[in-house]
């Protein structure tokens, strides 16, 4: 029987050279005369290791890494493929601290599995949420949701089970299912490793979000800085309908139900679920006024159920394992687990599934090994590029939607970027200006004009011109942001920037107040 | 996705690929934005003459379709290099390095984000996150993302590339 070796595909292992790694051990093997089988599987996100290389054994998978090309003949020398030992092994991959402590519900599959593979998918308990669904009416399946207590992870957290339940009761026969997969927050990539990693998961939430609204077609709006994931997607629909997944029966239900891939053009604010919609239906990505809420008047001006990846990729556990399987996770009103993605200055970056609850600090010592480059962390941005910086003193609320809006914070998508002391706050506040100005789409005055004027004013109070004055003004300028901007661009922006404010006012000159 | 054209596409050429990506998805509801990526694909740019053709097939004016090509950051309106590079310049990137990236990329290659090197060799694009924030700091070449780019690494691919095209 040929030996199995696991090789990522995920074009995080791939940007540091997964591709080069597999063919040097196909060569190898190919020069000793080995008979192995190389999967490519999704990654299991502790990229510090990628790439990351894996043999099947009796005992379980083994990993080794971060493996370069020049590694591969040393590691055969050792009999890695035996379960032989190396400088680079690491046991067994499940008992990897980082692995070993997470509660991977969404991500169970990924990095395990070969992402292409239908029989793989079946193996490990695909489509047993979508068959259940086959089942059930629209109103049991948009129950079983609403019972979970899922909430939308792109950020916004509202209820899904709420939302579907408004699509479900929406007139018209024609609705759609878009997947929001413009995954444009920098420090998150959790939307991506599932798509590259285990794309049926997607497509069978998607499925079952349509079974349940009574939608015949979804589409994927996907970011084009991710040329990976829309080929693994494109294979992965095609598939799934060639298997009778998708398309005019889907899983012999006699019901209908067919998936697209949209790319949008590198626009963030296309993120925002109105501006997505205009960019689907080939406009400028321009913010819309709510009312009418997109389920209601949605993509064509039909009822749209809008989710983010990582939203319905946790529908077809909930399906599958029922609903108090999945909310008996999590804390208050955060039910379930959120796909964490620890990403900057971190020693151990990658990807953490846990409940609700845990706490920045354990996900950045425990999980995350502290910083990289050995410094104190100084500031934590959770939630995005429009996400509040928590200083050291915030590390232990526990992450639950509630206990971070009442600090003035969010969760976000669960993205969280690590700065250590040689972090400058005032040219990262002001970076958040300068991102808000590049990306806004134009519409409202508060969030076109006030990020423009919002670096100016973050520019004179780090010359120290006329400082408090600047102060008062920048003051007023995030106020109107806040509360006067159409979406969450403009109206979020001034989070990073009044919380570098707030906590490190030493990085714009001004003296910390020592009352607090 | 975006690809590495010719250095001279001849403008009938130019003209065939319009309509073959016009014809491909005039159909398709939202038709717009799939067009401008299969010409973009195709010809590495939305050349001029890809308006009238799109506004004609979709029946709408020339300044909506130009409204829609101006406003995404992913369209060119004008022809890049052989090759394009695009630096991350997110937090996570800037909390491992990225800075010095961005400052050292722009040196090296003498120009400024935007901009082509005189040579046509490579354009110098900003991107603001490459979902590779594991592995930061991230650049894209082509449809390749590379991560943990160190300046000599950076030195190294503008290397490979320009290896890659004799002068």
């Amino acid at each position: 029987m040929s030996i199995r070796i696991f090789v990522p595909i995920d074009s995080g292992a791939l940007s540091v050279g997964a591709e080069d790694v597999a063919q040097a051990i196909a060569a190898e093997a190919a020069a000793r005369g080995l008979d192995i089988e190389i999967v490519r599987n999704g990654s299991r996100g502790m990229y510090w290791l990628e790439p990351l290389v894996e043999v099947d054994t009796h005992a379980g998978r083994l990993a080794f890494g971060p493996v370069t090309p020049e590694d591969v003949p040393a590691l055969f020398d050792a009999g890695f493929h035996e379960g032989g030992m190396h400088r680079l092994g690491h046991g067994l991959t499940e008992h990897i601290p980082f692995l070993a402590g997470q509660e991977r519900l969404t991500f169970r599959r990924v990095g395990i599995t070969d992402p292409l593979s239908l029989a793989d998918y079946e193996a490990h308990g695909g489509f047993e949420g979508l068959l259940k669904a086959v089942g059930l009416d629209g109103a049991a399946i948009v129950k079983e949701v609403t019972d979970s207590g899922l909430r939308g992870r792109g950020g916004a957290a509202f209820p899904t089970g709420i939302k579907w339940n408004t699509v479900l009761h929406a007139a018209g026969p024609d609705k759609y299912v878009v997947c929001n997969a413009d995954e444009g927050d920098s420090g998150t990539f959790s939307d991506r490793m599932l798509m590259e990693g285990d794309p049926y998961c997607l497509i069978e939430g998607m499925t079952i979000a349509g079974l349940a609204v009574g939608a015949r077609h979804g589409y994927i709006y996907l970011r084009s800085e991710y040329p990976h994931a829309f080929h693994t997607l494109q294979q992965a629909i095609a598939k799934a309908r060639d298997a009778g997944w998708l398309g005019s029966d889907v899983a012999g239900s006699g019901r209908s139900f067919e998936l697209e891939v949209r790319l949008g053009a590198g626009a963030y604010v296309c993120g925002e679920e109105t501006a997505m919609l205009e960019s689907l239906e080939g406009k400028r990505g321009i913010v819309r006024f709510k009312p009418p809420l997109p389920a209601i008047q949605g993509l064509f001006g039909k009822p749209t159920v809008i989710n983010n990846v990582m939203s319905l990729a946790a529908v077809p556990l909930i399906l599958a394992r029922g609903a108090a399987f999945y909310r008996d996770y999590g804390m208050g009103r955060s039910h379930g687990t959120l796909p964490f993605q620890l990403a900057g200055n971190l020693r151990h970056p990658g990807l953490v599934e846990k409940a609700f609850g845990i706490t920045l600090r354990e996900l950045l010592l425990d999980y995350g090994g502290g910083s990289a480059s050995g410094r104190p962390i100084r500031a934590v941005q959770v939630g995005g590029p429009l996400g509040a910086y928590v200083p050291e003193s915030q590390f232990d609320v526990p992450l639950d939607y509630e206990a971070y809006a009442a600090m003035g914070a969010m969760i976000g998508h669960g993205g969280l970027v690590a700065f250590d002391d040689t972090a400058d706050m005032a040219r990262l506040a002001r970076y958040a200006m300068e991102f808000c100005a590049t990306e806004s789409c134009g519409k409202c005055t508060p969030c076109r004009i006030g990020s423009t004027r919002g670096v100016e004013v973050i520019d004179r109070i780090i010359a120290n011109e006329n400082r408090d004055a600047n102060l008062a003004l920048l003051d007023s300028l995030c106020d109107t942001m806040l509360n006067g901007s159409l979406c969450a661009l403009g109206g979020m922006a001034p989070y990073p920037v009044k919380s570098a404010l707030t906590h490190f006012p030493q990085d714009f000159g001004i003296a910390p107040v020592t009352a607090e | 996705m975006s690809v590495t054209p010719a250095p001279v596409v001849p403008p009938e050429y130019r003209l065939a690929a319009i309509h073959a990506a016009v014809d491909t998805h005039r159909a398709r509801p939202g038709a717009l934005l799939p067009m401008l990526h299969a010409i973009q694909d195709a010809l590495g740019w939305v050349p001029p003459e890809a308006i009238p053709a799109i506004a004609t097939a979709l029946n709408q004016s020339r300044a909506e379709i130009h409204g829609v090509v101006s406003f995404y950051h992913h369209f060119r309106t004008s022809p890049p290099g052989r090759h394009v590079i695009q630096v991350c310049r997110a937090e996570s990137c800037q909390a491992k390095g990225g800075v010095a990236l961005e400052e050292h990329a722009k040196r090296s290659l003498g120009i400024d984000w935007h901009q082509t090197t005189p040579d046509g060799a490579v354009s110098l694009e900003p991107v603001y996150c490459l979902g590779n924030c594991a592995c930061s700091p991230a650049i894209r070449v082509g449809d390749e993302i590379l991560g943990r780019v160190s300046c000599a690494r950076f030195d190294r691919v503008i290397e490979g590339l320009c290896e890659e095209v004799p002068a």
